[in-house]
């Protein structure tokens, strides 16, 4: 058992001891907590709208007014021209004009039915997107106080075509999603890394041939790692709660224990990459590519899973992220037991026992 | 305990298969206890693969082989306690001090606290390191890194230990004081079991065996190598065995 621990020893050793390794380690979670959850914020804040009234009757006026009173918005100045839209969102002076017809009050009493027109800059889909549907929302919310029986009183046109990200609504919907993520990257990434680097300088050759056992060694090169990754668990959860009031409704012990059931799957992973990758640059480019672009893309951690082509869905349910992103949402989120994500947890224990088999049987057939 | 009388390894009829590859095509030799056993070939003629069975690190296709007495098939564990290795690479590690590294390697092999301060003392004044002790390896001369993976490879006092190409890439004069090392080490009782592609070095060696493609083409002592062969030194044996 001393052999061990001596061994695990070094292992904390090589970490504490390069500056890059720590920052990843620590400094990466906490920076991406942080840039994800100020920078992309789904709330708005002082929007340019520009007004383009054709009918400057009571009821667009007072729309309008509404529109800049609700802390949204800030008036970027009216038109009276077509042509004046395109130069004011090239300008830069406004992000939406909202057009109003002409006769606006009058069609609205004669045929129950009026226009508006919600012309959005789009160059930044997703700004203008929020920018959007918050107009709607103050729109929408005025004309029914005007009349609440009277069904979608206007119409709204965009012209243009834009894709969003449902998930992003709401600001805690990324912390699941961050959380699958950085564990995997932590995870797989620094063992795959650690462990090609004794391939890399020879010194694997010489533990295997040292009385540790191989099971020993890969054991005492993922320990540290177990601890740190749980390190991070906790903190990207604490700072969810300090930080931007994200709760964690359900039982803390089950997150936590799912937590670690998916650090297990990413350290075989881990270990898996670096019986593969002479070097440590090939192991950080198979984890950066085959690890950390699908968890972010195909995880539904940003993009919603319904919203893919079919083949790219399959290609999502095999990645365990997004097993574990379903399951902490569940968790934090609604609160749901293990009796509602049981077969999620199944899926992903599953995948853990494969990725550790695959593991073991790869490094041995290359001891042999 | 041991086959043979004072065979420390015994080998025969080793072959090792990669796919339809030979890398060792019937290998049978012995290295008598305490000898400096020397282990020639080009590059790719088989001699890691050889020793890496040896060393417990890959098992042979078909073959008998027993290394310190125990059989390479059944008893990896125990030879692996038994035995010492280099590699061609320093294995040492350049993010931890001469200390750490010695204690670590030491600990592996299950030396005691007291053991392992005793010898780490002995080993750091025999090569005048003591004043570098606290420093990171990275930061000392490759010469001296080279002889304190020699000296760490035989720090638990194994039975053998193997070298492979243990002199690559070092300058002259540090080569020589190396062989020094090793000679001295076959004093305390150790064998050595050395690989190597440099023909000047197998003058050092008690006893040369010479592998070309897969088979050993020759074995016996420098100097009668070099009668029957007719030759003033080993490089010239080796390339009319290379040329036959």
């Amino acid at each position: 058992m001393n052999r061990f621990f001596g061994f695990v020893k070094k292992e904390f050793q090589h970490i504490f001891r390069d500056v890059r390794t720590l920052v990843i380690l620590f400094g990466l979670p906490i920076v991406m907590i942080i840039l994800f959850g100020y920078v992309v914020t789904t709330e708005i804040k002082d929007v340019k709208v520009g007004i383009w009234d054709r009918s400057r009757d009571q009821l667009t006026i007072q729309a309008t007014q509404k529109i800049f009173s609700s802390g949204y918005f800030i008036p970027a100045g009216t038109i009276s021209h077509e042509a004046e839209v395109g130069a004011l969102f090239r300008s830069g002076k406004a992000k939406v004009v909202v057009v109003f017809e002409a006769d606006f009050e009058r069609n609205l009493q004669r045929d129950r039915r009026a226009a508006i027109r919600l012309i959005t800059d789009a160059s930044d889909a997703n700004s203008a997107q929020l920018a959007q549907n918050y107009l709607q929302g103050v729109l929408m919310s005025y004309f029914l106080s005007l009349s609440p029986d009277i069904q979608m009183p206007w119409e709204v046109e965009l012209k243009s075509r834009m894709f969003y990200n449902e998930s992003m609504r709401g600001v805690y919907m990324f912390v699941p999603g961050l959380m699958a993520l950085i564990l995997m990257l932590i995870s797989a990434l620094m063992t795959s890394v650690t462990i090609t680097r004794e391939k890399e300088f020879g010194t694997m050759e010489l533990l295997l041939a040292s009385p540790l056992k191989p099971r020993e060694i890969i054991l005492g090169k993922v320990t540290p790692y177990i601890l740190l990754s749980f390190v991070n668990a906790l903190t990207i959860i604490l700072l969810g709660i300090l930080v931007f009031d994200v709760p964690v409704v359900g039982s803390i012990w089950l997150l936590l224990g799912e937590c670690m059931l998916y650090i297990t799957m990413a350290l075989s992973v881990g270990v898996l990459i670096s019986t593969v990758a002479k070097t440590q640059q090939v192991a950080m480019v198979m984890s950066m590519l085959g690890l950390m672009l699908p968890t972010i893309l195909l995880s539904g951690f940003i993009f919603p899973i319904d919203n893919m082509p079919p083949i790219l869905q399959w290609i999502s349910a095999i990645l365990p992220p997004r097993w574990f992103v379903v399951i902490v949402k569940n968790i934090m989120l609604k609160g749901t037991g293990l009796a509602f994500i049981w077969k999620e947890t199944l899926i992903l224990a599953g995948m853990t026992f494969f990725f550790i088999m695959a593991a073991v049987k790869r490094f041995k057939t290359r001891l042999e | 305990m041991r086959g043979a009388s004072n065979h420390i390894i015994e080998v025969k009829q080793m072959v090792k298969k990669f796919g339809s590859f030979v890398a060792n095509d019937h290998l049978s030799f012995h290295v008598e206890e305490g000898e400096i056993f020397g282990f020639l070939g080009a590059n790719g003629a088989g001699k890691t693969t050889a020793m890496r069975i040896l060393c417990g690190l890959s098992y042979p296709t078909s073959g008998e082989i027993m290394v310190a007495g125990f059989d390479v098939y059944k008893d990896r564990e125990r030879i692996k306690r038994k035995i010492g290795y280099m590699s061609q690479k320093f294995s040492l590690y350049d993010d931890l001090t001469l200390t750490e590294n010695i204690r670590l390697y030491a600990g592996i092999y299950g030396l005691g606290r007291k053991q392992i301060a005793e010898r780490e003392e002995q080993l750091l004044e025999r090569l005048g390191l003591t004043h570098v002790k606290k420093r990171m390896i990275r930061e000392i001369p490759l010469g001296w890194k080279q002889k304190l993976a020699f000296s760490v490879a035989i720090f638990h006092k194994p039975a053998i230990v193997f070298l492979d190409e243990p002199t690559g890439g070092v300058d002259p004069i540090t080569r020589r004081q190396f062989w020094e090392m090793i000679h001295d080490a076959t004093l305390e009782g150790i064998t050595v079991f050395v690989t190597t592609h440099y023909m000047d070095e197998a003058e050092y060696c008690d006893r040369v065996s010479i592998m070309v493609e897969g088979r050993i083409e020759a074995l016996n002592t420098p100097a009668l190598l070099k009668q029957e062969y007719e030759s003033k030194n080993m490089n010239e044996v080796f390339l009319k065995l290379a040329r036959k």
